[in-house]
């Protein structure tokens, strides 16, 4: 399997990295490069290898109490852009707040 | 109490300094002052080796105002060097990213905690490839870290600021984080010891993800002692990281003092022929001859053994680690925090604006790589597939252990240490972590110490375990390491 | 041809996805505050923000409730599931992705009966899965200029997502099945399962095909729904315009729709459907979910009584009619204070009247829930018995009732006390009716003279006389008994 332009520009805009043409020429052959590395993997037998992720241990889980991971600082301290307490971000134009159901993902 | 010269000071273990100071034989500042003397020295700033990042002038002096000493705070007074991706509040943990440029965490690690808890201090920051993701130090957005011994060479990586300064003998203890190789890697180029314990015998809270299911806090020492005090510090199960295991923590210095003849007398160790490819240095393979030849003299049994699916790590680590890495670095979105660019097209435009500039080229491709190999209609082709084969290579090592070896012995590196910028094609540069990256796909514990030199560069003899028997293999490594004496340098 | 006829060739098909937030104190992945109405991202520790570092750890009670809900639909809960992350980048979504559940999810395969088919057997409508995720933030566009704010307090609140089979044929079929699983919702304890709060959200996967014909149409996604009638309404109208499009010849268009409450209408999203890679892949932070077989069992045996066997219960032990049991079991207060209140009144019809007609009146009117209202079923119970001995008119018994929200005393007591015990000894009851015959000479001779129609007439007067304290069956006698 190999990628092509198009491929690199879709996984891009999945990744939401603005990359120039140069730099999708240039990654296309990189890519390729890496993969076909990869392409060994398709020859090995896994029957006998389990897919699921391992269960040994489970999993650990907490009491529902409150006891937030304190911050030594406040949100303003590190965030780029805040006001009245909220992040502030470039706006967007929906109909209506439906939010995430309105543009990407699910609710 | 006598004020002692640095250098001095330094050759000394760090639990020896440790003790001294906490029963008042030492001044409390005394291991600190020193290393910021030794810092001073060996030019571990940008002027020089550009090991170190960021410092904190207040905050082991405050630190250290502050200890109640009493006999049994192991590292107290102990200076330990800490890689820029583990989290820490008092300077910037920037993962050595624009992205992150000027971020200081508002929390702490756990493995900072516990250090401060058992009396260490915390004077600086390291140097490392962006998010992990090299195996040189090359790729950090704050510029290269040279190698102390051959400053044209790269002291590996990406864990490369905080072995160039444990080999710089500006601190005992280091520490850094493992994906792929990254703390034993620079530690065999470096010549000095470096631990990647078991998956889950050490927190990740706080330590910056690249590849969730592989990373894991490792320790750097300049003897196996000091690497040891450094692990049994920060191991154990800890309530915010869900992966973390509750196995007993067991005594990793049992080994330190055994002076028997034959104190391996009873261990199995296995040389797994797959790490010794008829393609491998010979000068190399002669000095993990020598190093097998101790460890018989010691007492221990050392029989060839095979990992089948060897060959394959390189290419399974390239899918799982870059995947898992495009989802841990989607966060950096110039939202919450970090390095925002406005961009000229609203939410889509600031977010392409701030990751592209944001993130350096190593970074940008392995984003690339990992979402493409999770995405629609390659998932099964490329992820889930990497996931079964690194199940076999897991099956590998169970089988190995289960038949009896208790240690394997192999090379840490196929190579020594190589000349800064000469590694431009990335996949002969993912191929330094050849015989490494197989420890952190199975989760098992393995080091590097060192065994010898290749003109005058260090060369790394690694000692993987099974699943939380780090106590095991530095056992082994104590008795190697006294065996080889001066030969490990030489 | 007309906009009905167009629908009737075709049959809808519809499945829901159900959002539920769960009764936790504290977020599903951290424990900062899962509360509401607090100042912006107030709640929000290193986890909500998605900082460096900062790992999830999994709330049990949020897993416990996601596993009471379950069973509580007839869902199979599964000894081992495995959280997964979704990709996709919305300012309120911190780390780029959610954790959920995909191929292993908590539960699957259980059903809710929403009534029963001509044949007489139960109308099951089918749960595909049900799983646990954590919520995005909030995204608000409207209050600053040229900027939205986010505010990441709902981030991270513990959801389980209830995922219905195509098997609801109309928008009723809609509205009795969203209907149907709130009362699980809520008699499981696990959600205040409110539409208009945002604590029950309803996405409504829609399609059109010929009567008849076995495979599906292509199905649109109704999302932005905050009302069950919003629901019914959307439903009605995509199936008409997805009618309209296929009897025009043409081809419905996959994607998502919105439905505008305020403008009443359903009207395409931005963004198609086909657009989203969600790039799902086990969450390596989190080992899978291991649940004992034995405490699996343990939360199905402590589950509470389910509205399908309360309704069955009350039908067959109270002797209640049907629309009577179905209004008492709209919530479990109201079926608790029932059962109370008619064990108090050793009449389970009285006590249901009473409960549905005076009882739910007052509570409306004192804007309180049934569960504190303060004529307690003991009291309300004694009233009702004094009612059928006969010893209060239903009228009296009503004034008593009302005295009764205002002060606690024994309802025999003050109808003592009021004069309202009904009158029944003929020598009080004589006095009366003679003093009406004095007050009425004509009505009184035409009565005695034949005219018996005039007798209700004098009855009347006789009560009003009494001040409504006369017995009026013993009243009817008397005068009766005059005619001789
Ligand atoms: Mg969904
Ligand atoms: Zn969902």
């Amino acid at each position: 399997m190999s990628v092509s332009e198009n491929d690199v520009r879709h996984v891009a805009t999945l990744a939401r990295l603005g990359l120039d043409d140069g730099r999708v020429q240039a990654l296309v052959g990189e890519l390729n490069g890496i993969l076909a590395h990869m392409d060994v993997l398709q020859q090995v037998d896994i029957g006998g290898a389990s897919l699921d992720p391992d269960a040994t241990h489970g999993l650990r889980m907490r009491d529902d109490v409150p006891s937030p991971i304190p911050l030594a600082r406040d949100r303003e301290a590190f965030a780029p852009s805040m006001r009245d307490g909220f992040f502030l971000v470039p706006r967007l134009a929906t109909h209506g707040t439906a939010g995430a159901a309105d543009d990407e993902g699910e609710g | 109490m006598t004020d002692v010269p640095y250098q001095a000071l330094l050759a000394r273990s760090a639990r020896e300094v440790a003790s001294a100071i906490a029963t008042g034989d030492l001044p409390p500042h005394a291991a600190l002052d020193a290393t910021l003397a030794a810092a001073q020295h060996a030019q571990v700033g940008p002027e020089g080796l550009n090991a170190v990042l960021w410092t904190d002038a207040e905050g082991p002096a405050a630190d250290l105002a502050a200890l109640t000493l009493h006999p049994d705070l192991p590292l107290a007074g102990i200076p330990v060097a800490i890689k820029d991706n583990i989290a820490t509040h008092r300077m910037p943990t920037t993962c050595g990213s624009r992205i992150l440029e000027g971020y200081v965490s508002p929390f702490e690690a756990t493995v900072i905690s516990r250090l401060r808890g058992a009396g260490a201090v915390l004077p600086m920051k390291t140097n490392m490839d962006e998010f992990a993701m090299g195996s040189s130090t090359e790729n950090s957005a704050w510029g290269m870290t040279k190698h102390p011994l051959d400053r044209t060479r790269v002291p590996g990586g990406s864990s490369g600021g905080s072995a160039a300064v444990v080999a710089a003998g500006v601190t005992r203890i280091a520490l850094g984080s493992e994906t792929g190789g990254s703390v034993r890697q620079p530690a065999a180029f470096c010549g000095i010891v470096g631990v990647k314990p078991t998956y889950g015998r050490v927190s990740r809270h706080g330590l910056v993800a690249f590849a969730s299911s592989l990373d894991q806090v490792g320790v750097f020492g300049q003897s196996v002692d000091d690497a040891a005090l450094g692990l049994q510090v920060i191991a154990g199960v800890d309530a915010l990281d869900s992966t973390t295991v509750h196995v007993p923590v067991a005594d990793y210095r049992a080994g330190a003092n055994d002076d028997r003849a034959q104190p391996l007398a009873g261990v199995v160790v296995g040389r797994p022929t797959e790490y010794f490819p008829t393609s491998l240095d010979p000068r190399m393979r002669t000095l993990l001859d020598r190093a097998a030849d101790r460890l018989r003299s010691l007492g221990a049994e050392v029989r060839d053994v095979s990992l089948p699916h060897t060959e394959l790590a390189i290419p399974v680590y390239y899918i799982v680690a870059p995947a898992e890495a495009s989802s841990n670095l989607a966060r950096y979105d110039g939202v919450r925090y970090g390095l925002r660019v406005e961009g000229n097209d609203g939410l889509r435009g600031m977010y392409e604006a701030t990751r592209s500039q944001g993130f350096g080229p190593e970074v940008t491709r392995r984003i690339l790589l990992g979402t493409y190999v999770l995405s629609a209609g390659y998932y099964d082709a490329y992820y889930k597939r990497a996931m079964a084969v690194r199940r076999l290579i897991t099956d590998d090592f169970t089988r190995v252990f289960a038949s009896g070896v208790h240690v394997l012995l192999t090379p840490t590196t196929p190579t020594t240490a190589f000349v800064a910028g000469s590694r431009s094609d990335p996949y002969e540069m993912y191929m330094s972590d050849i015989f490494t990256a197989t420890a952190n796909l199975a989760g098992v514990p393995a080091m590097s110490q060192p065994i010898g030199r290749i003109d005058g560069l260090p060369v790394g003899g690694q000692l993987l375990a099974s699943h939380f028997d780090e106590a095991t293999m530095l056992r082994v490594a104590y008795a190697l390491e006294r065996a080889l004496g001066a030969e490990a340098h030489t | 041809m007309s906009a009905a006829s167009v629908t009737d060739a075709y049959e809808m098909v519809i499945g829901l996805e159900v959002h539920c937030q769960l009764k936790t104190r504290t977020k599903l992945f951290s424990a900062a505050s899962a509360s509401f109405g607090d100042a912006p991202n107030a709640n929000t520790d290193a986890v909500c923000l998605g900082l460096p570092g900062a790992l999830p750890v999994l709330n049990r009670t949020a897993i416990t409730l996601a596993t009471r809900a379950a069973l509580g639909l007839g869902c199979t809960v599964h000894p081992v599931s495995v959280f997964a992350r979704k990709h996709y980048f919305y300012p309120d979504l911190p780390k780029g992705y959610q954790i959920s559940q995909f191929d292993r999810p908590l539960a699957t395969g259980g059903a809710v009966v929403i009534g029963t088919l001509d044949d007489g057997s139960p109308k099951a409508i089918g749960i595909t899965r049900v799983h646990v995720e954590e919520d995005a933030g909030k995204s608000i566009h409207d209050r600053f200029a040229n900027a939205s704010a986010i505010d990441l307090n709902r981030a991270g609140t513990p959801l389980i997502e209830i995922v219905s089979e195509p098997d609801l044929r109309s928008s009723a079929d809609a509205g009795a099945y969203l209907r149907e699983l709130k009362l699980v919702l809520e008699y499981t304890d696990v959600s205040d399962a409110n539409m208009e709060e945002g604590s029950l959200r309803v996405d409504v996967n829609i399609s059109a095909r010929l009567k008849g014909v076995e495979t599906l149409g292509t199905r649109t996604e109704i999302k932005n729904l905050n009302s069950f009638s919003g629901v019914e309404r959307s439903i009605e109208l995509e199936f008409a315009r997805q009618c309209g499009v296929l009897a025009a010849g043409g081809a419905v268009e996959q994607r998502t729709m919105l439905w505008d409450g305020a403008r009443g209408e359903v009207r395409p999203a931005r963004s198609k459907e086909g657009s989203h890679d969600y790039r799902y892949f086990p969450e390596p932070d989190l080992p899978p979910l291991v649940l004992a077989p034995e405490w699996i069992a343990e939360q199905r045996d402590g589950l509470a009584e389910l509205p399908a066997a309360k309704r069955a219960r009350f039908a067959s032990v109270y002797g209640l009619g049907a629309a009577d049991v179905e209004q008492l079991t709209v919530s479990v207060e109201l079926a608790d204070r029932f059962e109370a209140v008619a064990a108090a009144a050793g009449d389970a019809k009285r006590a249901a009247n009473w409960m549905l007609g005076t009882v739910l009146a007052a509570v409306k009117t004192r804007g309180e829930d049934v569960a504190s209202h303060p004529v307690s079923p003991a009291r309300l119970g004694a009233l009702i018995r004094l009612e059928a001995e006969g010893a209060v008119s239903n009228t009296a018994a009503k004034q008593i009732f009302a005295m009764l929200e205002v002060e606690d005393a024994d309802p025999r007591d003050v109808a003592e006390r009021e004069g309202l015990l009904l009158v029944s000894d003929d020598a009080a009851l004589v006095g009366w009716i003679d003093e009406v015959f004095v007050q009425m000479p004509a009505e009184a001779e035409r009565f005695l003279g034949g005219e018996r129609r005039l007798q209700g007439v004098l009855v009347g007067a006789v009560m009003r006389q009494s001040k409504g304290s006369a017995d009026p069956k013993k009243v009817n006698q008397l005068l009766a008994a005059r005619l001789g």
